[in-house]
């Protein structure tokens, strides 16, 4: 059962990036595509809490890193993606979140997530690149996100809390 | 359930073991990071499995929705093709009467010409590939995968052209798929020549993609002016360099002056849309064993 669900999970993960990768490029702005990936980060944070979201994160991320055409430093996504799962999970309470809740945590998730990953960048200096550019990708980022949160969160996060082991709320 | 209710609840166990899990993760990833970044890299093993498992998916992906992306083009009237039928015989005829009449012009096609044969007598192929990823943004490299890999007789460091011009470098390859590093990524150097002055320098790409995406030309003698509108070529080198010589590269749009290090510097335009591309040509050497047809230096396939 925990292998089919870590199946399940995986296979949400490697959808959303070949979409990231493949398809989400022929609507791209200046090659900002929405970051598929990380919404379903976020959908497991507020379904699962942070500790299932942190370790999804970091498979994730590591997909992300590893994946062609990657050719960053590896781990860099995993880092920026552990820390997002955390942080969304720690917004989930007891009552299902409202949609204003889960739009405010993915455009907060979005812009931690995004900026961790250009400033762990700048530390190593793997790209150089000005600061005003690195801003704009993130805010373009955070748009997209927040514009398909509707579209992907809901069934994410259905998905995740049908997946819960003991899932005892009404 | 009260421990699913209250996930920071009171129970310090529990709390002390979800921060141990954070912390673990945290230092997986920083030491993936420290290992990643040395220049042998021993996560490159790794790229290449998961690109084993991932390339293919890719392709399939782009070759579902290929036929979504061409939607648009059905869409153009008649009267619209008609048009643009129109303006490129105008454009046609006009170039055609530049050739006949500008000695400077025909110059420089003399030019071309010989950096053509030059390519020729070398004897390179093309392989044919189209681009089935384009990695995000977000990830500030400009990198895309192409569904040919070390099966096609592609190799790490081969030139990588469209139609229009230099696209960039093979990175990696997997078996079906291959990473191309395109020109206009802050990691590529591509060694340029300015097609009339025929001027040596680098062309430095500046990591934005799509329409505004440019590269910088800096030029090895520091007495040198590029003009506006002068074309742009690889340089190139000797045997196994990683750009082949006389591939187009882009058009140079302004000039202007480094106060830093009081060198002339030139903006440059690349003919490839690297933001729209589709169908890409690997340079290989003559005579290279592919799983698909290649296309000769005199045109021909194979």
């Amino acid at each position: 059962m925990n292998a089919a669900r870590a199946a399940i999970a995986a296979a949400a993960v490697a959808v959303a990036l070949a979409l990231q990768v493949s398809f989400f490029p022929h609507l791209a702005w200046d090659g900002i595509v929405p970051n598929l990936v990380l919404l379903v980060v976020v959908g497991a944070a507020l379904a699962r809490g942070p500790q299932f979201a942190a370790v999804l994160g970091f498979a994730a991320g590591l997909a992300l890193d590893l994946a062609p055409p990657a050719d960053h430093v590896a781990g860099r996504w995993a880092l920026a993606l552990v820390v997002v799962g955390y942080v969304a999970g720690r917004v989930r309470r007891d009552a299902r979140p409202t949609p204003g809740t889960v739009l405010a945590t993915v455009a907060a998730s979005s812009f931690v997530g995004t900026s961790v990953f250009a400033l762990s960048g700048l530390l190593l200096q793997d790209p150089v690149m000005g600061i005003p550019e690195l801003l704009e990708v993130v805010l373009v980022g955070v748009l997209w996100d927040v514009l398909l949160t509707p579209l992907v969160l809901p069934p994410v996060m259905a998905m995740f809390r049908h997946l819960e082991p003991d899932r005892t709320l009404a | 359930m009260a421990r699913d209710r209250r996930p920071w609840g009171r129970d310090p166990d529990r709390r002390r073991q979800k921060t141990s899990v954070l912390v673990a993760l945290v230092l997986a990833s920083l030491t993936l990071i420290t290992l990643d970044s040395r220049t042998s890299s021993p996560v490159d093993p790794a790229r290449r499995a998961v690109g084993e498992v991932f390339g293919p998916i890719e392709v399939a992906t782009a070759s579902a929705i290929r036929p979504f992306t061409a939607v648009p083009d059905w869409f153009r009237s008649h009267d619209a093709m008609q048009q643009d039928l129109l303006d490129l015989q105008a454009e046609n005829s006009d170039l055609r009467s530049q050739l006949a009449t500008d000695d400077y012009n025909r110059n420089r096609l003399q030019e071309y010409d010989g950096l053509t044969a030059a390519a020729r007598s070398i004897g390179y192929s093309l392989v044919p590939a189209r681009v089935v990823g384009l990695g995000p943004s977000q990830s500030f490299s400009s990198t895309v995968t192409i569904d040919a890999g070390s099966d096609a007789g592609i190799h790490p460091d081969l030139t990588v052209v469209n139609n229009d011009g230099l696209v960039g470098r093979v990175l990696r390859v997997t078996r079906t798929t291959a990473t191309v590093l395109l020109v206009v990524d802050p990691d590529s150097v591509v060694g340029g020549r300015v097609g009339r002055s025929m001027d040596v320098g680098f062309v430095h790409g500046r990591g934005v993609l799509g329409s505004d995406g440019r590269l910088d030309l800096e030029l090895v003698d520091d007495s040198a002016v590029p003009s506006k509108g002068d074309t742009v070529v690889t340089w190139g080198s000797e045997a196994s360099g990683p750009y082949v010589s006389g591939v187009p590269i882009g058009r140079i749009t302004s000039v202007y002056t480094s106060v830093r290090d009081s060198a002339q510097r030139a903006v440059v335009d690349p003919y490839a849309d690297l933001g729209a591309l589709d169908l890409v040509g690997v340079v290989v050497p003559s005579g290279t064993d592919s799983d698909r047809a290649v296309i000769e230096a005199d045109g021909g396939l194979r």
